[in-house]
């Protein structure tokens, strides 16, 4: 789960790290009343969407009056932003937050993530921050320490003063570093983060170490421990159909092209993707209805795809384990009698309870392309998605 | 002989008092898995389909010697019920539940850090032996017994590379799906070592996917250990970069993660790297053929 820069500076600031003063606005209108209570002239006004790169693409802007403050947000509110990090997808700029403009003396890059391959939390820190921080991994791979920590013990002393050293800092900025690292892991552990990266972290004029921008992400499999964190959830920034995908545990993600997939489990809805761009047509979307769907989320499922336009065929591949073939077939078998279908239907079905979901779909007199194999109903759902006829 | 699980081995469902415990116990059995107890905390004194039940693994451990446990507890409760089973004793645990916590599984990685159990999973289909003991959810017709070891981060992409081999007539002597989550208990290298080490197979099927480095380590040790030959395909060539967040992944993971890099490194180590999913089981054949085996 992403979280907004303005939550997770919520976050944050509930756990006593310092951050610039400001608030997050919805309208125009509020300007005015923010700007006064922050009381500084230079202010900055940061475009709150998923993704990082915001700097780069016009989504961070620096106003000097209550006035511009208005105009500039107006204009920035409703309009949609693409960044590197968005992959070509432009987002709607719904919140705005508007801090204080802080001196800065230097700039730190910190964060803390989860490294799979040392199965450990990993903390990572460089000297240089900024919106650079990933050229300077790649040139000068030295200038980034990566100090992996123990989950039950914290950063230790002995980690503390390598990261001083790395980072040449003095020994009272160590102690103040040291002191907001702690809290970053409090934070981290006790919102299940996957992500929390501060970039940059700011030393200012005064010698304070301040947040000046936050990228958090919670981990959804932990959310059911979070009922304090519901808001979040509700202010995710995805379509009406991944919205509604969501809600029935389904792992959906809309594409461009014209076959709709109805598959189970990630990496064989993936494999079927891949066929599917080798027989030369073009998935519509990726499902995965997962492990152990319930009639309820097949239907659902299947009515989503169903109701995507621009989707000419339809590709069912289902390998049941824990997933059991019949609970697919009478969810086709529902779905359709319920909305109807007018596009070819491709089914290839495997695995437990298979016999059962063939014989219910065989006696239920619907019209349904069964394949083989894997190789078979790929060439099936590209040629019925082209408009051709299927032999 | 078969890695991890074989004839001999003792299982015990945790959670098989639950609808998916349940369902896949009698499964289990019907294959022929000598399942020996299962444990449900609160409902010890039961029985469920012949086999009784405990309200917890040392008791199950302490009555019927088992040695190897598969777990169907919900989510919230898997990592203590893993926990528990290692506290045991117990020497293979294999997880299936899905939606774990990452940081619950770290912290169980680290509970398990010197003692001799070996974890398996989450939120993975499990482990069979052809012919000899199934544990876990795959379902059990689609094997064959036979000399093809096959390792796997899917689940139901496995079943699909399974049963295109058992349909080109090549059995296998053991296939593990080890999971699909960022904290895991076995990697590909420790069954890749397994199966190199074990004679009754001669080649091995890798299956990955794109995101994280596990595939890529694995390259680096077929490179230097295997002799067997590696088939590999690695799922989500086709898959859109997608939206993300910050620049720590980038900076812990460079250019690893992608299928192209993942390919090539296999690639590079000597694998038969497999483009069309369909395809691997012919491959697999051929390259048996060539190898006169």
């Amino acid at each position: 789960m992403k979280v907004y820069e303005f939550q997770a500076k919520d976050i944050l600031k509930t756990n006593n790290i310092c951050i610039p003063r400001g608030r997050v606005v919805t309208s125009a209108d509020d300007v005015p009343a923010v700007y006064k209570e922050i009381g500084c002239s230079r202010c900055v006004a940061k475009a709150q969407i998923h993704a990082g790169g915001r700097g780069k693409s016009g989504g961070i802007r620096f106003v000097d009056s209550s006035e511009k403050a208005v105009s500039c947000i107006s204009n920035m509110l409703g309009s949609k932003l693409a960044t590197y990090q968005t992959d070509r997808e432009a987002f709607e700029i719904k919140h705005i937050l508007l801090e204080e403009v802080v001196s800065i003396q230097r700039e730190f890059y910190l964060a803390i993530t989860i490294d799979r391959s040392l199965q450990s939390l990993l903390l990572i820190l460089s000297a240089e921050g900024g919106i650079d921080i990933e050229e300077v991994a790649k040139n000068t791979p030295e200038k980034i320490l990566k100090e992996p920590v123990d989950l039950f013990f914290g950063v230790q002393s002995f980690q503390m003063r390598r990261i001083a050293e790395k980072l040449i800092i003095s020994d009272d900025l160590s102690k103040k570093l040291s002191s907001l690292i702690k809290k970053l892991f409090h934070v981290f552990m006790n919102t299940d983060c996957s992500l929390l990266e501060i970039n940059p972290l700011a030393l200012t004029g005064d010698n304070e170490l301040v947040v000046l921008d936050a990228k958090m992400e919670i981990d959804d499999n932990a959310f059911f421990r979070h009922p304090e964190l519901e808001h979040i959830a509700a202010s995710q920034d995805i379509s009406p159909d991944e919205s509604l995908a969501k809600k029935y545990s389904l792992n959906y993600i809309s594409l461009d092209g014209n076959i709709g997939c109805l598959v189970n489990g990630a990496g064989l809805a993936m494999a079927t993707m891949d066929i599917i761009k080798l027989c030369g047509g073009e998935p519509a979307n990726f499902l995965d209805v997962g492990g152990n769907a319930s009639l309820e989320q097949v239907v659902e499922a299947f009515k989503i795809i169903l109701s995507d336009k621009k989707v000419k065929a339809v590709f069912v591949n289902i390998f049941g384990g824990i997933m059991k073939c019949d609970v697919i077939a009478e969810g086709i078998i529902r779905t359709i009698k319920e909305v109807g279908i007018h596009i070819p239907l491709i089914v290839k079905l495997e695995g437990t309870n298979v016999d059962i979901a063939r014989k219910a779909l065989g006696d239920s007199g619907l019209k349904i392309v069964f394949a083989r194999d894997m190789k078979e109903a790929a060439d099936f759902a590209v040629k019925a998605s082209k408009g051709e006829y299927i032999s | 002989m078969s890695i991890l699980v074989s004839k001999e081995t003792k299982v015990i469902c945790q959670g098989i008092t639950g609808r998916t415990g349940s369902f896949h116990s009698r499964r289990m059995l019907e294959y022929g898995t000598k399942l020996v107890a299962g444990v449900t905390p609160g409902k010890g004194g039961f029985a469920q389909d012949g086999i009784p039940v405990f309200g917890s693994v040392f008791e199950a451990v302490n009555k019927t010697g088992a040695n190897a446990s598969v777990i169907y507890v919900p989510a919230p409760f898997a990592a203590d019920a893993i926990m528990e089973a290692a506290d045991a004793g117990i020497e293979l645990v294999v997880c299936i539940t899905e939606g774990i916590p990452t940081l619950d599984m770290l912290r169980v990685v680290k509970f398990l850090l010197g003692k001799k159990t070996r974890l398996i999973g989450p939120n993975c289909p499990g482990i069979i032996s052809p012919g000899e003991c199934k544990i876990g959810i795959m379902p059990g017709y689609i094997h064959k017994k036979g000399s093809v070891g096959v390792v796997s981060r899917s689940g139901t992409l496995t079943y699909e590379v399974v049963w295109q081999l058992t349909q080109q007539g090549i059995g296998q002597s053991t296939c593990i799906g080890i999971g699909g989550d960022p904290v895991i208990g076995t990697h590909f290298i420790d069954i890749l070592k397994m199966f190199q080490n074990d004679e009754e197979t001669s080649a091995m099927v890798l299956i990955g996917e794109i995101g994280g480095s596990m595939e890529e380590e694995a390259a680096e040790h077929i490179k230097q250990e295997i002799t067997k030959p590696v088939i590999g395909f690695i799922a989500g060539r086709s898959a859109p970069h997608g939206k993300r967040m910050g620049h720590a992944g980038a900076i812990i993971s460079g250019n690893k993660g992608k299928a192209r890099t993942k390919i090539t490194a296999l690639q590079d180590a000597g694998a038969f790297m497999v483009d069309n999913p369909a395809d691997i089981g012919i491959t697999v054949s051929n390259i048996l053929k060539d190898a006169g085996k």
